[in-house]
């Protein structure tokens, strides 16, 4: 059976907005070569943007984690977004199209999860929110 | 401070985003926008994302928001350019972008704006006695 090997690794501060356009061009960067095409290329990059924007603006800021994976002969990207913000009470709620506690467009979290392959969320009220999206070749 | 030029040729605006904007970039083009429009009397925009590699729910609202601005200054805005990978995950993003007028290019975007706003692209410093064309 094969095992999942992480290729690299890198974490990269979420404090301000020119670093969520940091966090966007890594990932597009490591997504690249690991052989992703463009399409899938651009849907974990504006994944990227929307959970690295929550995290600076609900979050109070974070970090990213971006790692390349090859698990056998697949090749992918897996980000993990992690602030220790006020987390959210509501995930169902939170996930719903169009959804905003903010003056957003309530597309950010469930549509990161519709552009990739692996979504998962974790959050606790008073300690933090954690997203991970993953996208294969 | 940095800021995305706002071209003028004659009765329409162009602008053309070469870089990934951060947040405020893309609010303060914006409102520049607004000023312009009201400030010229353009009765077209037209807005050259090619170069933009994502569009993701910040830029969209950005466009929508130009778009209704625009409209209620009496102008028109056209988008135009977008990379087909960007629209595919627009889509999914579950963007809709209602009301925002597309174009495949900045000329056909042109020809977009000049029939719907009746609106010429020779300056009207130019010697022209009446260069404003009719559709
Ligand atoms: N990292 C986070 N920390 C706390 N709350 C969050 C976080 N991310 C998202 N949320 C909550 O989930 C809601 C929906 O997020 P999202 O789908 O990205 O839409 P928007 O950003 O437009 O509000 C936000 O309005 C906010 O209340
Ligand atoms: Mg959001």
């Amino acid at each position: 059976m094969a095992t999942m090997i992480v290729r690299s690794t890198e974490t990269l501060p979420i404090r301000a907005e020119a670093d969520v356009v940091m966090v966007r061009q890594k990932a597009r960067a490591v997504a690249t070569e690991a052989g992703l095409g463009l399409v899938d290329v651009t849907k974990l990059v504006t994944a990227t943007s929307e959970l690295a924007r929550n995290a600076l603006i609900y979050g109070g800021g974070g970090t990213a984690l971006i790692e390349s994976l090859q698990d056998g002969i697949r090749k992918g990207v897996r980000l993990t977004f992690e602030d220790q913000g006020p987390g959210i009470p509501d995930i169902e709620k939170a996930m719903t199209d169009g959804y905003t506690s903010g003056s957003g467009m309530g597309l950010g979290l469930s549509g990161a999860k519709r552009l990739s392959n692996d979504f998962s969320i974790h959050s606790v009220v008073g300690q933090g929110t954690r997203v991970m999206i993953a996208r294969w070749k | 401070m940095e800021r995305i030029p706002i071209l003028r040729m004659g009765d329409f605006l162009l602008v053309t985003i070469q870089v990934d904007m951060h947040d405020r970039l893309a609010m303060t083009l914006q409102d520049d926008l607004t000023t312009r429009i009201s400030k010229t009397g353009a009765t077209g925009v037209l807005i050259d994302i090619s170069a933009l590699e994502i569009v993701d729910s910040f830029i969209g609202r950005m466009i929508s928001n130009i778009s209704a601005m625009s409209r209620v200054l009496d102008a028109q805005t056209v988008i135009v350019g977008m990379q087909p990978a960007v629209a595919i995950t627009l889509v999914e993003l579950g963007l809709t972008l209602p009301g925002v007028k597309t174009a495949l290019d900045v000329e056909k975007g042109m020809q977009m704006l000049r029939v719907i706003g009746g609106g010429s692209v020779v300056p009207p410093e130019s010697d022209g006695d009446d260069d404003r064309q009719e559709y």
